[in-house]
């Protein structure tokens, strides 16, 4: 186990390596550059240019500007090419923000996917089963900032409550009771409309698992020993169908960073997606790079602690 | 007499024979025909596909060749008409109108014929769909077949099958979405480039799955059998390995089609999307968003539209699915 664990780690730093150059390189290769963002200023005089590309190690070969931006990531100088702040304590406050959401999204996708995943099995070729399909792939097809929009203009509609943003804007007087409410409201709706791809990706998954174990032996034998329906579904086979979803634990950490940017910029709330979009449109490649550094971490965590969780539960499964 | 005997016995031995339940009665192709048309949703949805190809042809030839739709044509005394309203007979010169007699879609901010938009963007929509699918079925089937089938080759102290995989891995470590939308906004605006990368970023699972299937069939009689008879490597693959691989990459083809569409749509409503005078179902969506109380027809046309199209792609995708493989049909 430990073993298995110290190389798995050690492969995974030479993946996360690998992945580093590579983005380093796609953005540094692309055309378009910090200094460039603003063509048409005519304060910019070219030595003002060469100014600021001296500045960012611009004029520097790849491999040292690859190189400066490893040794500043990891010292914790790294400063943002659009405002030079530190770049760390920047990702850390839009994470902070971002977190709500995603717990949010996330709780709502695991609570509505597995009852509707486990009913649509048990009751296979019925109504609710066909009608559940063609929910979820209704859910998968819409856009989601299509959706989203229509969703705004219902909800301010029907309930008169502003869902733009973290919080409404000059509630700080208000009571607490209504601070809260209003900030609830403002969380539900856009996590709600993250969750929506989720629980209809989810909800199918669940469906072919129960599936997959409800047709294996033991469930008949289950059966044949006379155990009652609920018996049968919940302690034999639904145990057996969670196993693959253990996993997903570990699945779920790269989302808190990706997935977002759609919806972060339709309800305007200032999470990680939103300061990378802000950061390509203005070529700040520290931030671009560093959002994309953790997210490569935190996959290769993910899928390390999904392995690990795995042969955790399932003794069936050895790790060699 | 042995005669009589002989033409009584024939017609009955075949008709033994026929009913045997180890004889098929039909084959793969007419077993899969079967299979499909009994998915009524998965039919709808392929008589909307066929409809919408050829709105999609018609839409390039009447559009760009013979311009009957003109979605150019700028009528500033006609804008926000809704649809089905007539064109104004005073103010708009008679080489202007639109064809019909009518706004069938309604106008837009500037007065085009959100008609005409339509059908232009219905071929651009869908030929970044199938371009960039296209580029990320051949790199998959490809990756994945090198690795599946010459995997245990050695490339110094690497095997071919490590060397692919991980490259895979590192693939899988960008957040696709993120990475798609840096390098979109770093080139140069364009529909190739948009294609492009988002074949470029989708390739991965077509590749994981491709090689288990080689790796898998590699190990069956008729490839072993097959080699041993001394064929070529070519013929080996592309004769017998491939036709029994394709199956899942035709399903994951068509569900990456309707993905493709959609990730451009979300592109464009960023503001990265394929920029004018092109017209896509995405952009027309993403710029009527702003007018979504005045002229509610310039966002719910679109939007209705791309959800359509995706939802027909995704359910023939999972008829397909259904119908081409064996072991989920007993379900």
């Amino acid at each position: 186990m430990h073993a298995f664990i110290i190389r798995n780690v050690f492969q995974r730093l030479i993946l996360l390596f690998i992945v580093s150059v590579l983005a380093h390189s796609v953005i540094h290769l692309a055309p378009g550059e910090p200094s460039e963002v603003d063509p048409s200023n005519p304060r910019m005089k070219p030595e003002d240019i060469a100014r600021i590309r001296a500045a960012f190690h611009l004029d520097d070969p790849l491999y040292l500007q690859y190189a400066y931006w490893m040794r500043d990531l990891f010292t914790g100088e790294l400063k943002s090419f659009k405002d030079s702040q530190p770049v760390l304590p920047k990702i850390w406050r839009r994470f902070l923000n971002s977190l709500p959401l995603f717990l949010c999204a996330t709780l709502l996708v695991w609570t509505f996917a597995f009852p509707a995943g486990i009913h649509a099995a048990v009751r296979r070729g019925s109504l609710y089963d066909r009608a559940s399909m063609f929910v979820a792939y209704a859910l998968i097809s819409i856009p989601g900032f299509f959706l989203s929009y229509i969703m705004i203009m219902w909800v301010v509609n029907t309930f008169g409550v502003p869902v733009i943003g973290m919080k409404t804007f000059g509630m700080e007087q208000a009571e607490p009771w209504y601070r809260i409410m209003d900030r609830l409201w403002h969380l539900v709706i856009p996590s709600l409309m993250s969750a929506v791809l989720g629980v209809a990706v989810l909800s199918r998954y669940v469906r072919s698992q129960m599936l997959e174990v409800i047709s294996q032996d033991y469930v008949r034998t289950a059966r044949a020993k006379g155990l009652d329906d609920d018996t049968v579904i919940y302690r034999h086979a639904l145990r057996n169908a969670l196993l693959p979803f253990v996993t997903m634990f570990g699945l779920l950490l790269p989302g808190l960073i990706g997935g977002s940017v759609i919806f972060e910029q339709i309800f305007a709330w200032p999470g990680l997606g939103r300061l990378g979009y802000e950061a390509i449109l203005a070529r700040d490649f520290p931030v671009i790079l560093t959002i994309n550094f953790i997210a490569a971490v935190l996959t290769l965590a993910g899928t390390l602690i999904s392995d690990i969780l795995y042969a955790v539960v399932d003794p069936r499964i050895r790790l060699q | 007499m042995r005669d009589t005997i002989e033409q009584q016995r024939t017609p009955h031995a075949d008709s033994v024979l026929a009913e045997e339940p180890l004889v098929p009665h039909e084959t793969p192709w007419q077993e899969f025909v079967r299979i499909f048309l009994q998915n009524r949703l998965a039919v709808a949805s392929c008589v909307v596909l066929v409809l919408l190809l050829i709105a999609a042809l018609a839409g390039k030839v009447l559009t760009e060749w013979v311009v009957v739709f003109d979605p150019e044509t700028v009528r500033l005394p006609d804008k926000f008409r809704p649809p089905l309203s007539r064109p104004n007979d005073h103010l708009v010169p008679a080489h202007d109108r639109p064809v019909l007699g009518m706004y069938l879609f309604g106008t837009d901010e500037l007065g085009r014929d959100v008609f005409a938009r339509m059908l232009q963007g219905s071929f651009v929509s869908l030929s970044i769909g199938f371009i960039a699918v296209g580029i990320s079925m051949v790199i998959g089937i490809v990756l994945g077949g090198l690795s599946g089938f010459y995997g245990n080759v050695k490339l110094g102290f690497i095997t071919v099958d490590t060397l692919i995989m991980r490259f895979t891995d590192v693939m899988l470590c960008f957040p696709t979405f993120f990475l798609i939308l840096t390098v979109v906004a770093l080139l140069p605006p364009s529909i190739y480039n948009i294609m492009v990368v988002i074949g470029l970023t989708s390739w991965m699972g077509t590749a994981r799955f491709v090689r288990a299937e080689f790796l898998a069939l590699r190990e069956q009689d008729f490839v072993v059998a097959a080699q041993a008879l001394g064929l070529p490597e070519r013929r080996i693959i592309f004769r017998h390995m491939v036709p029994n691989a394709i199956a899942p990459v035709l399903v994951s083809a068509t569900i990456g089609v309707a993905t493709a569409i959609l990730t451009e749509s979300a592109l464009s409503f960023l503001g990265f999307g394929v920029q004018p005078p092109y017209a896509t179902w995405g952009n027309i969506l993403a710029g009527g968003k702003g007018f979504i109380f005045d002229a509610p027809w310039l966002f719910f046309i679109p939007g209705m539209a791309i959800f359509i199209v995706v939802l027909a792609f995704n359910l023939v995708g999972e008829g397909l699915r259904e119908a081409l493989n064996p072991r989920l049909r007993n379900r």
